[in-house]
């Protein structure tokens, strides 16, 4: 799982049987700084309805995002799976 | 899931078996501002896209999905075309 | 399966009810030497695992193999807490 920030979302009318009625959020995986990029932006389906500016778990193996929406079967790799409260680092020294 | 844009269109005669009738498309990976990111890639079409569509696509095993009950050896696949992207 | 750190802990209220009673610890990949390898993960602990302690973790589908996450949403558990190390060239402590 990763870290990420909700930071829009994308509208599509032909996809997916499975993809129907789910929301599709826009996430920009972040660095443990909460802020610094981590590679590419990416879709993920909303399994907790987050909005924009959260900060959220957002798992990336099939499985567990299908499972997390309830579509077995169905082509989806990304799910956020829920909205984080807190993040402690023990040392506050970690480089990000 | 990630953004993509249809950039064009490999054709394949010798094949693996599960590939038959499958179109494959070269995606070109976009970010959120729709700039090109990373290295192009072949794609499998489960919906039927067109030259130059803004589409998402999906990496991994579960690319094979939309074609069950049929196993097609993919790992990567368009599974829907974007209208409209909106970032906050 | 991969070598890691323990570095942190994740607390989040609204998630998926699977991951409900789960300890999420971010942890940072390392060498068998203890070096970083840079980025980091989430986990779900499996094993009792604390603060800087080397850990192993195992990622993507497998993860959900790990005690008590069979069918729940887990992409990387903590399954082993590391004792020694050894390497040809000797052994490193653990943690």
């Amino acid at each position: 799982m990763l870290i990420a920030r909700v930071i829009g979302d994308a509208v599509a009318t032909v996809k997916n049987a499975n993809h129907e009625g789910q929301k599709l959020l826009l996430v920009q995986p972040v660095q443990l700084d909460q802020t610094t990029p981590r590679g590419d932006a990416v879709l993920a389906v909303d399994a907790v309805d987050a909005g924009p500016g959260d900060l959220v778990l957002l798992v990336t193996e099939g499985f567990s995002a299908m499972t997390a929406v309830g579509r077995p079967d169905s082509p989806i790799d990304m799910a956020v799976i829920g909205v984080i409260d807190r993040v402690t680092l023990f040392d506050p020294a970690t480089p990000a | 899931m990630y953004i993509g844009k249809v950039i064009g269109r490999v054709v394949s005669t010798v094949k693996d078996p599960g590939l038959a009738s499958q179109r494959l498309l070269i995606v070109q990976p976009l970010t959120p501002s729709l700039q090109p990111t990373g290295k192009q890639i072949v794609c499998t079409d489960s919906i039927g896209v067109g030259a130059g569509e803004l589409v998402y696509w999906t990496r991994g095993k579960e690319s094979s999905f939309p074609f069950l009950p049929v196993e097609v050896p993919t790992d990567t696949t368009i599974v829907g075309i974007i209208d409209r992207v909106n970032v906050c | 399966m991969i070598l890691a750190r323990v570095v942190g802990t994740i607390v989040a209220t609204r998630k998926d009810p699977r991951l409900d009673g789960k300890k999420l610890l971010i942890i940072k990949p390392v060498t068998p030497e203890g070096k970083d390898e840079g980025s980091y993960l989430i986990a779900v602990d499996a094993v009792g695992a604390g603060f800087r302690e080397t850990v192993i973790a195992v990622t993507g589908s497998s993860a959900r193999m790990a005690e008590g996450c069979k069918d729940r949403p887990v992409d990387t558990a903590i399954i082993g807490i590391v004792d020694t190390i050894s390497l040809d060239k000797g052994a490193t402590k653990g943690s």
